[in-house]
């Protein structure tokens, strides 16, 4: 089980903040993702969560190959994404695909569902000859559940979630093993969110897909989830399986963010003991020395400002966690 | 200062003993080129000081329209409200001339949005802002509505609201921003305040801090709050009452212990079941089929049918399903809600 299908090692993306117009000079850097070391293995779903700004996105866009690292490496089946180029690298990138958040704006209005959902095969010209592709494109949106006789039809003549499912279809096209799943249904109402969840679980079975789900609504996150990393500014502070991560988190951020998610019982209120965080996330740009959580964490001692704690399995913790002190909290089994 | 809120006390139709809000059968219509869109067919519903009322349903349901038609800022044209009152403290806003109608707004009802950035003007400070409220309409001196900004930024837990009351709304973060939009919307300390998602672009840790603030001012105030959003978890955390909202109409309207417990309507009971639940991991989730219906084309009798798993031949004729009275304190519109309260 434990077959190892994409891995990265120091994984580093810091965008240059620039100064001047005509000699541009580098006078800092937005430290985006800042050291991420990860694994997926074969048929499973990691998810990722973490407040905003924290580098999801980022990481996902580096994953796909939308982003170039400043450092690092991200294998795919064994080989180096990162230093593959030309044919190889387009070879390789057919196995690790993208769905996006927004269903609205993330497909081109002018193209018909028919195109977009086959697109991939004008790049990849190999996988689908020419006179299959109609045939193709139509089976892809059977699979998602959409009409193959729309194949004509525009975005805009679909619903939130049926774009969604377009989106789907497309990062099926070129039959990956890794989806990277940024938010794909953080946009959609309750009742649509749950259509498109099954799906993506549904096609996980048929098709043997591992996903990457970046969501900030930790609800959904565990529920399709096997594996959760939890990210704060640029790097994984905790990491575990689904149910280690959701009722014995160690790191003292995880157990915030777990406590500030309302539960969908009234019968619960005022029962969780809640840890409100004070103040916003601090600036990737200027991250604080040692342990970047300390700005805000109640438990911090000096040793959290000059010692940067490793990702690691500690005395009380059982899994990964970036905390000197990383210790479990039963939490309040939430919705 | 207070001579404002004893002039509106004097207004005809005032009844002490009404409830401090009352929406009763509001409708209100969008006139466009691709026809008549009844955005809100028949909302009822009553708020007490103190009390939070939720208004719950997916986008598109009439939630806003609902809210902009209470505060008198609906988009007219196309928005028409062709039926109903709005009554505060029994004194109907739509039926007051539009001068004291404002005057009853200005002072006694606010409302907060999601998107505090395009609620807040970017050319000018925050206090400045603030003071103008102050001044207009409590004829404050600048230095004294200056300090009376101080307060307010200060009592919304903005860290050192002194030097930040010069400030630009950009300069704040986006549960800062969300603060100093609460901070406008108490400035004249109404008794209702309307807040149209007002965490729904927040994270969690941020939300929590929000909602904190607002129960906080609620309780210091005695207000009513109606808090529109489509999130279960904050509606559990927050309620007293609850109406659920679909394709314009309050389907179901209930105190909220009773609502989660059993559902007397088909669309909230299938709300509430398609969220994921520890229970349900590594299950299918209950989906609602379908999609909502267009609004210039709602089904005849009830408009959630076509999605309807209860549904019977009644339910495809008009009259639509008038609201039942399940409790004496609670409404439901659907013909067969004996049922659906029934079912586990
Ligand atoms: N192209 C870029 N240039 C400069 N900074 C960037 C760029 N892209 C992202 N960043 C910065 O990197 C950090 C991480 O951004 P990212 O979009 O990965 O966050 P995220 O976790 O996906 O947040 P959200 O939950 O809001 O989607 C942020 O501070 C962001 O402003
Ligand atoms: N200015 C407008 N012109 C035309 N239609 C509108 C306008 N504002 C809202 N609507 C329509 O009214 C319906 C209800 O919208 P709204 O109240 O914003 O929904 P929500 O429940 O998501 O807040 C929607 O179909 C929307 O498209
Ligand atoms: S290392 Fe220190 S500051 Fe960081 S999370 Fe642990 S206790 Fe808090
Ligand atoms: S009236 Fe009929 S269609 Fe409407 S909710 Fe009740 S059972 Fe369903
Ligand atoms: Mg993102
Ligand atoms: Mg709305």
């Amino acid at each position: 089980m434990s077959d190892v299908v994409l891995e990265t090692k120091g994984l580093v993306k810091h965008f240059p903040i620039t100064r001047g117009i005509v000699f541009q000079s580098k006078v800092g850097a937005v430290r985006a993702v800042d050291g991420v070391d990860l694994q997926l293995n074969r048929g499973e779903t990691l998810g990722v969560v973490g407040e905003s700004g924290c580098g999801k996105s980022t990481l996902a866009k580096l994953l796909v190959g939308l982003e170039k690292p400043t450092s690092g490496e991200i294998n795919v089946r064994g080989e180096d994404m990162v230093r593959l180029k030309g044919r190889d690298l387009r070879r390789a990138r057919r196995h690790i695909q993208m769905v996006l958040q927004d269903p609205y704006t993330s497909l081109n209005p002018r193209m018909t569902v028919g195109d977009i959902v086959g697109e991939p095969f004008e790049i990849h010209p190999d996988v689908t000859p020419r006179s299959g592709r109609t045939k193709a494109v139509q089976d892809l949106l059977d699979i998602v559940g959409l009409n193959p006789d729309h194949v004509n039809r525009y975005p805009h003549q679909f619903s939130g979630g049926q774009r969604q499912r377009i989106g789907i279809a497309r990062a099926l096209a070129l039959k990956p093993e890794i989806i990277v799943c940024d938010e794909p249904v953080s946009a959609l109402d309750v009742s649509i969110q749950a259509q498109v969840i099954n799906l993506l679980e549904g096609l996980q079975d048929e098709l043997g897909l591992s996903y990457i789900f970046i969501a900030h609504d930790l609800s959904v996150v565990r529920h399709i989830s096997d594996r959760v990393a939890v990210m704060y500014l640029g790097k994984i502070v905790e990491a575990g399986g689904d149910v280690a991560i959701y009722e014995q988190p160690t790191h003292p951020y995880t157990q915030a963010l777990l406590s500030a998610v309302p539960v969908p019982d009234p019968r619960l209120r005022g029962q969780r003991d809640q840890i409100v965080l004070e103040g916003d996330v601090p600036s990737p740009a200027n991250p604080p020395s040692g342990c970047r959580f300390r700005t805000r964490c109640w438990k911090a001692q000096d040793i959290c400002a000059q010692e940067e704690p490793k990702l690691e399995i500690r005395d009380r913790s059982g899994h990964p966690s970036a905390c000197h002190f990383a210790e479990a909290r039963e939490m309040f089994a939430s919705g | 200062m207070t001579d404002i809120k004893a002039e509106i006390d004097a207004l005809p139709g005032l009844d002490p003993q009404a409830p401090l809000l009352d929406v009763n059968d509001l409708h209100v219509e969008f006139r466009t080129r691709d026809g008549v869109a009844r955005a809100v067919n028949g909302a009822n519903f009553t708020l007490k000081p103190g009390e939070t009322l939720c208004i719950l349903g997916e986008s598109g349901c009439g939630k806003s329209v609902t809210a902009q038609a209470i505060m008198g800022i609906l988009d007219t044209p196309p928005g028409f409200i062709t039926e109903g009152q709005v009554r505060y403290r029994g004194i109907d806003l739509l039926k007051l001339p539009e001068a004291e109608r404002r005057k009853v707004r200005a002072n006694h009802i606010a409302m907060i949005f999601q998107d505090a950035l395009s609620a807040l003007n970017p050319v000018y400070s925050v206090g400045f802002q603030l003071g103008e409220l102050f001044r207009k309409h409590r004829g404050m001196s600048r230095g004294d509505a200056k300090k009376r900004s101080i307060e307010l930024l200060d009592q919304v837990r903005i860290p050192a609201a002194r030097s930040r009351v010069t400030d630009y709304p950009h300069q704040f973060s986006g549960g800062m921003r969300q603060r100093v939009m609460i901070a406008m919307a108490l400035a004249l300390d109404p008794e209702v305040l309307i807040a149209d998602e007002p965490t729904t672009a927040l994270d969690v840790t941020v939300q929590a801090q929000i909602m904190n603030l607002l129960a906080d001012l609620q309780n210091e105030r005695n207000m009513g709050l109606i808090l529109i959003t489509h999130d279960m978890g904050v509606v559990a955390d927050v309620a007293d009452r609850i109406s659920v909202m679909y394709a314009g109409k309050v389907v179901e309207e209930a105190p909220v212990y009773d609502i989660y417990a059993r559902p007397a309507h088909p669309y909230t009971r299938a709300l509430l079941e398609s969220i994921p639940r520890l229970d349900h991991k590594g299950r299918q989730l209950n989906v609602i089929r379908g999609l909502p219906p267009a609004l210039t084309a709602i089904p005849d009798g009830c408009a959630f049918h076509p999605r309807c798993s209860y549904a019977k031949d009644d339910c495809r004729q008009d009259p639509p399903p008038p609201p039942y009275a399940v409790q004496p304190n609670r409404t439901a519109r659907c013909h067969f809600w004996r049922e659906v309260v029934g079912d586990e």
